[in-house]
């Protein structure tokens, strides 16, 4: 699975496509078949192959803070710790 | 025994120093760029609570709603003078001023010179989007030559106009300044290094070492009439070369926290 | 405290300080430059805000932020320099934020001279800055009362969140006279309902002078209204002599009040029924007062140090029940007592040989 994923908050977006130009994975496009409530067409992760890496340069791209990053962060535990937490 | 386990975090989301409010700013513009980056620096120097901001006359009026700390509006140019005032009884506050190329370089000159020949700690934020923007696109001090305006119709002549001002530089130059530097928001790598001096420029005032501007080279997408990756491309092929990016003032305590 | 010889300028600065002011902002104009420069030793003594600021229009946004901050905050200034802060009268009145603003008045138009005038009554009491509001206004008329008025203006400006004007002119700044000043008042935190001092705890504060929405910005300005409209009612002040059974009430403000006294003085003695109304609040008006003697008087002569602006008001208050006469000197030009008797005197004879009122 991808190892990272965003949320796009489409009612802010003003559809500048700064995030789809700055995407080093190419996994961000602007819709074309919906604009939001301020009649923009929304930027909107599109990533089937599971290429997005939770780099967030997305998120540092955009002026309108509409991208929330997530991604998938090793933890080490121990087996004890783990055991009593069980 | 360790076990790896997978969990998702959050890796990037809004900074508590920038209020959950959408914007006014036009598509593309930089100014967003620019409240974020303060904000996040905000959050990580754990100030938001005695921070006092003060928003200009430009686009950036509503600064105020923007940021969620405490706020006053400046009459056009008068921030410094206004912030002066602020710092001097409040001194324990951290006290900004956020200001664009007309309230800053044109009729705020006298403001910004001698609150930083006097050292006056407080951080100056610059956006230099080589236009008036709010005024719908009149030349600017820094406009380039050769720049249409709506005040430049044919493009900027220097034979009547004279030539843009620097303010990095000629800020520079004033004994009382202690950390004046220049970067830009084009891409994703100079906003990165611009949050780094965003952020020395905060830690000089917590310091109390003196005045410390960032002036940011922004874009104007739509009084330049670009798209908003034109816009971005403009200020790197046209105002990187006339407003070089680099720190041009760098005292040397300032030096230090660099180094931390 | 002891009486002493001080000058007028010096006794403004330290009855500020005695009324607690933490700020003061200012630039170096005569006639009343020594109020900046008594600041600029005394406020770094006490540990209190002093900059001198690169021009007027710095100093008035200096006192509009360290006002923001919650503190008593002033700056003085004299005529020219006053026109140069009315951008930043306009945005401290909008934004309801405390403020005294000293002007030592002096010879004008334009650059003018440095002699005593009053020729700044209508920027002072109309047009301290654009919009629709009007500042307090205080003059006194002599170093004494230059003293009590600064604390009256501070709390002044403290109870009605306004802009408060002391209103001398040059002579009062410079002349010494002895006087008392009032006990030191302790520094005191105020106004953390509003004040700019960190959101620690609580929502921001926003102060600002800016309401794109024109209803908004209608209902802002019927707010000041009412405010000014209890300001009005409530604290107009003013004083008076002589004028129980006068005929004729000489009316002057400031410097001119205290000299037509003189010649008011001269005309009892020459027997004429004479009195002086002096205004202390230009702004309010001492209008209740003065429409009251209208009743009773057969004139008014309004001495000013302008070429009439007062009267204006003078005019208005008297309601066209009697004449309103005028006797001005300006450009900086001092009248003396005599000059003004001299015109007591005509105006009076005039009036005695018409018929008498209904």
């Amino acid at each position: 699975m991808a190892k990272g994923r965003i949320e796009i908050n489409e009612a802010n977006c003003k559809g500048c496509t700064l995030c789809m130009i700055a995407c080093p994975q190419h996994v961000i496009q602007m819709a074309t078949d919906r604009v939001n409530v301020k009649g923009y067409y929304p930027a909107m992760l599109v990533d089937p192959e599971g290429k997005c890496t939770g780099c967030a340069i997305c998120a540092v791209a955009c002026p309108d803070v509409c991208i929330t990053v997530y991604r998938q962060v090793s933890v080490r535990q121990s087996q004890t710790a783990a055991a009593s937490a069980g | 025994m360790t076990i790896s386990a997978v969990e998702e975090k959050v890796v990037y989301q809004r900074p508590e120093s920038l209020s959950d409010v959408p914007t006014h700013y036009c598509p593309g513009c930089t100014h967003g760029i620019a409240h974020r980056l303060v904000a996040e620096v905000l959050d990580e120097l754990g100030v938001r609570e005695r921070t006092i901001g003060i928003a200009p006359v430009g686009c950036s009026v509503f600064a105020y709603k923007y940021f969620n700390v405490d706020s006053a509006v400046a009459a056009h140019g008068r921030a410094p003078a206004m912030a002066t005032g602020i710092k001097r009884v409040l001194p324990d506050r951290v006290v900004f001023t956020y200001q664009g190329d007309g309230d800053l370089a044109a009729i705020g000159l006298a403001e910004i010179v001698h609150a930083a020949t006097r050292g006056e700690n407080i951080t100056t934020i610059f956006i230099n989007n080589a236009i008036y923007g709010m005024t719908g696109g009149q030349m600017a001090p820094t406009t380039l030559p050769g720049q249409h305006t709506t005040s430049s119709p044919g493009g900027r002549d220097i034979e009547i106009t004279g030539f843009p001002v620097r303010m990095a530089e000629l800020l520079a130059g004033l004994t009382g300044t202690a950390y004046v530097a220049r970067r830009s928001l084009h891409n994703v790598k100079e906003i990165n290094r611009a949050k780094k001096a965003i952020r020395t420029a905060f830690e000089t005032q917590l310091a109390g070492l003196g005045f410390a501007m960032v002036e940011l080279l922004s874009s104007c997408p739509t009084n330049w009439h670009l798209s908003p990756p034109e816009a971005l491309q403009w200020i790197e092929d046209y105002m990187v070369p006339y407003y070089p990016l680099g720190d041009y003032k760098v005292i040397e305590p300032v030096q230090d926290l660099m180094k931390r | 405290m002891a009486v002493e010889l001080m000058k007028g300028n010096v006794a403004l600065a330290e009855a500020a300080i005695c009324a607690g002011v933490q700020a003061y902002f200012g630039y170096p104009i005569t006639p009343q430059t020594e109020l900046l420069e008594h600041m600029a030793k005394r406020m770094p003594e006490l540990g209190r805000a002093f900059v001198q600021a690169e021009s007027e229009v710095a100093a008035i946004n200096m006192v509009y932020g360290a006002a923001c901050a919650g503190v008593r905050a002033m700056t003085s200034s004299s005529s020219p320099g006053i026109s140069l802060m009315q951008e930043g009268f306009s945005y401290i009145a909008a934004s309801e934020v405390p403020c005294v603003v000293v002007d030592v008045m002096r010879g004008g138009p334009g650059l003018g001279n440095i002699q005593p005038s009053q020729s700044d009554y209508f920027q002072l009491t109309r047009s301290a800055g654009h919009g629709d509001y009007h500042a307090i206004a205080l003059a006194p008329a002599s170093v004494q009362e230059a003293i009590d008025l600064m604390g009256l203006a501070f709390d002044l400006a403290d109870k009605y969140r306004h802009l408060v004007f002391v209103v001398a002119d040059g002579l009062i700044g410079q002349m010494m006279e002895p006087a008392e000043l009032p006990p030191m008042q302790p520094i005191t935190r105020r106004h953390d309902d509003w004040a700019l001092t960190g959101a620690d705890g609580r929502a921001p504060h926003v102060i600002t002078s800016l309401q794109l929405n024109a209803p908004d910005l209608e209902a802002l300005n019927q707010r000041l209204q009412a405010k000014l409209r209890i300001i009005h009612d409530t604290e107009q002040r003013s004083t008076e002599m002589l004028t129980d059974d006068a005929q004729l009430v000489v009316v002057g403000f400031g410097t001119a009040g205290r000299i037509a006294q003189t010649a008011v003085q001269q005309a009892r003695r020459e027997g004429m029924k004479v009195g002086l109304f002096r205004p202390i609040t230009l702004w309010p008006f001492p209008e209740k007062r003065l429409s009251a003697l209208a009743d009773q008087v057969s004139a008014f002569l309004v001495v000013e140090m302008n070429t009439g602006q007062m009267i204006e008001d003078v005019r208005l208050a008297a309601g066209g029940q009697v004449p309103v006469t005028f006797y001005g000197r300006t450009g900086g030009v001092v009248p003396v007592p005599e000059e003004i008797y001299d015109a007591i005197r005509d105006l009076y004879r005039k009036l005695q040989s018409r018929p008498a009122r209904e």
